[in-house]
């Protein structure tokens, strides 16, 4: 007889989702899908709305990377006001910008590894969930923990002089920023008293790393092997071919590393990338159009950002980069675990990007906005932490938004994390009648490698609870686990 | 010179100009008032309530009550901040004030007054009532969203020669402020920046210029409102 498990709510990642494994009657893996069950539907109550309001109003999408819906819709916005597509802003407005995304993404990935992943790590994937979170890693690890407390709130303080507040700030407006770097808000960032400056955020960047690497090399056999599997990888990157979150074109490699999207101009994104709609789920399935739904989806994020980019432009993220691909003999990594090695490599361009860019004194200047000739159509694409991240808004005749089309990251790797799902699936419970804690935890381990925020990609609000149910055959619910 | 009087608002001894309204004597002696429709320079109407005091156990609004010699005014009371909170609430259910994506946030009455009586959820259920959006002026959107209906519109923009810019529309709970087409579409640009100042909510938004000042330096976002007041 089949089984069905499904697995909600899953925790310790961003929204609302469940898992369902289909077992057949032989109780192996027939099928598995990562269903997100929740709707917000932000691309519809927008419309109507003044232009200008959307950086603001999108950002509500998220509480935990709100600066990229912020800088996504500004940048679509830039367009709009005619100040260029993405390089037409004055110094200071595209300096404070990345420095708010760099501090972001700094306090995004940490609270991803520190508070969400390390327990995993800490604890293994089957340890005992009373203390398999961050209060077990506050208690088993307090430096660790501390770190991740105290670059997260490093990361926070940055969008704070940025932005204006920690979360959902109002700096970035069409055509610039409504704010410069005061040089007491630069000397606080940069020689900040211990352990608050950018010199000790580099220096425990690289600690973080080395504590995933040598996680690694005790469970080499875990960290590649799990949840693996090669795809396309697509990406943001500058225009040199750079590691850039900020601003530059699409490109995209296949598994091999073979370009399959060759640096193109983001404001035609509709014509390479259609999504699909499934109906049991109300996330969308992006897929490269030219190869089709089979063979055109891809994954984004850390993992994907770092097969795809030619190099990355500071000294120690590029030599750790360097590291990272050698693994791979310079092919793309398809290791899912791999994203968290991805990520910390990251986080230590990110220090390394905000330790130099606050030396800039072109943060100081007071030219904060330019605007041209105004249009009706504009799409801003910016690297969130969790992936790319399209927002393409057009506007009527009386300013207000005509239309609005969010690709978020998450979305963008809904089929990565469906195999990645699907894999562990069977690696974990082929041939089992019974659902066990451990089990449900790897599925879990599988999704939150790709960190991803079902909130956002539903345009949804909620807690993301797990469960797991098991159905036959027939469709008949056998088992059921949630917590 | 103007006769001088004095009478007392809660435990405060006022000294006022005969003819001065209780809200100004208020104000010249540094006691706090909470207005909304009130708008210097401009005759008071009474209309949103929210200057409620008492005189002699009487309800009374302080922005049309004349200061007289020897009154005994009841303002700062936990009744009368009370009632205030609950008129704050009903604007608020009966409208659509989202706070968090309009550009009037910090800079907004009705938020900061929120904010002063500590308003959390209202006691009142959420009307969400169907209204909508003219943009059709080159130079201002009007939303009916947030429209409280205080009139300071009406009152204060008008062309040269005396024309309103805004008028009421309609009656009861349809009543709502509009703005006259044609002046819309020829508004210059300062009468429509002044009108936006005006407002004292988000209702009137100077078209294309969000934002722009950021989050620390808005006019509510250091002190409450009537601290500016307050001695």
């Amino acid at each position: 007889m089949s089984k069905k498990i499904t697995i909600e709510p899953v925790t310790r990642v961003e929204g609302h989702g469940k898992v369902t494994i289909q077992l057949d009657a032989a109780g192996r893996v027939s099928d598995s899908r990562l269903h997100i069950v929740e709707f917000r539907g932000f691309e519809r109550f927008i419309q109507g709305r003044p232009y200008w309001e959307a950086p603001v109003l999108v950002q509500r999408l998220c509480g935990i990377c709100p600066v990229s819906h912020h800088l996504a819709a500004a940048k679509a916005l830039d367009v709009i006001v005619g100040a260029g597509t993405g390089n037409g802003l004055t110094a200071v407005g595209e300096k404070m910008r990345r420095l708010m995304h760099y501090g972001q993404f700094f306090q995004s990935h940490v609270l991803h590894f520190f508070h969400l992943s390390s327990p995993d790590f800490l604890f293994g994937f089957d340890g005992d969930p009373v203390t398999r979170n961050i209060i077990g890693v506050i208690q088993h690890n307090k430096e660790l923990a501390v770190q991740g407390v105290m670059m997260r709130k490093y990361g926070q303080e940055v969008i704070k002089h940025t932005a204006g507040k920690k979360i959902h700030g109002t700096g970035a407006i069409p055509g610039g920023i409504n704010k410069n770097l005061s040089i007491a808000e630069r000397d606080e960032l940069l020689n900040g008293s211990d352990p608050m400056n950018a010199d000790k955020m580099v220096e425990w960047s690289m600690g973080a790393l080395d504590f995933f690497k040598n996680y690694h090399k005790t469970n080499v056999q875990l960290v590649d092997g799990f949840a693996s599997f090669p795809s396309n990888h697509l990406s943001m990157v500058r225009e040199d071919g750079a590691f850039d979150i900020y601003h530059g074109v699409l490109r995209a490699v296949d598994a091999n590393g073979k370009r399959i999207l060759d640096d193109m101009d983001y404001q035609n994104y509709d014509r390479y990338i259609e999504e699909e709609v499934r109906n049991w789920s109300y996330m969308k399935f992006p897929y490269l159009k030219h190869l089709g739904k089979e063979k055109g989806w891809y994954r984004v994020g850390p993992l994907a950002r770092l097969n795809v980019c030619s190099f990355m432009p500071t000294p120690l993220a590029q030599k750790e980069l360097e590291e990272f691909r050698a693994y791979t003999h310079g092919k793309p990594n398809g290791m899912s675990l791999h994203y968290h090695w991805a990520r910390l490599i990251e986080v230590l361009h990110m220090a390394e990007l905000i330790r130099d860019l606050l030396k800039d004194p072109d943060l100081q200047n007071e030219d904060l906005v330019v605007k041209g000739e105004k249009q009706q159509r504009g799409v801003g694409v910016i690297e969130a932490p969790r992936g790319t991240l399209f927002h393409h808004y057009e506007i009527n005749e009386n300013d207000q938004i005509s239309l609005a089309n969010l690709i978020v990251s998450t979305t963008n790797n809904n089929q990565p994390m469906n195999t990645a799902v699907n894999l562990t699936a069977k690696s974990f419970m082929n041939g089992q009648n019974e659902i066990t804690e451990g089990m449900m935890n790897a599925v879990e381990v599988a999704i939150r490698a790709y960190d991803p925020c079902l909130s956002c990609a539903t345009h949804a609000l909620g807690q993301m609870p797990l469960e797991l149910t098991l159905v036959n055959q027939n469709n008949e619910i056998i088992d059921r686990r949630t917590k | 010179m103007k006769e001088t009087i004095r009478f007392r608002i809660d435990e405060h001894q006022i000294t006022a100009e005969k003819g001065q309204t209780v809200v100004e004597a208020a104000k010249a002696n540094g006691v706090y008032i909470p207005t909304l429709c009130n708008f210097e320079g401009v005759k008071p109407k009474g209309c949103c309530r929210m200057c409620t005091i008492k005189v002699n156990n009487r309800f009374m609004t302080a922005c049309t009550t004349p200061a007289s010699a020897g009154m005994e005014v009841e303002s700062s009371t936990d009744e009368l901040n009370d009632i205030r909170k609950s008129i704050v609430e009903l604007l608020f259910v009966t409208g659509n004030h989202f706070c968090p994506s309009c550009e009037k946030s910090g800079n907004c009455e009705l938020q900061a007054l929120a904010y002063r009586f500590r308003m959390m959820v209202p006691r009142f259920p959420y009307q969400f009532p169907q209204k909508g959006i003219d943009a059709s002026s080159p130079r201002i959107i009007k939303d009916q969203n947030r429209c409280i209906l205080c009139k300071r519109c009406i009152k204060t923009i008008k062309t040269p020669d005396g024309r309103d810019y805004f008028a009421y529309r309609n009656r009861g709970t349809k009543l709502e402020v509009v703005l006259d087409e044609k002046l819309g579409n020829e508004m210059p640009d300062a009468v429509a920046r002044q009108a936006m100042e005006n407002c004292p909510v988000g209702s009137i938004i100077y078209k294309e210029q969000g934002f722009l000042k950021p989050i620390g330096k808005r006019k509510f976002d250091k002190k409450p409102i009537g601290s500016d007041i307050e001695v």
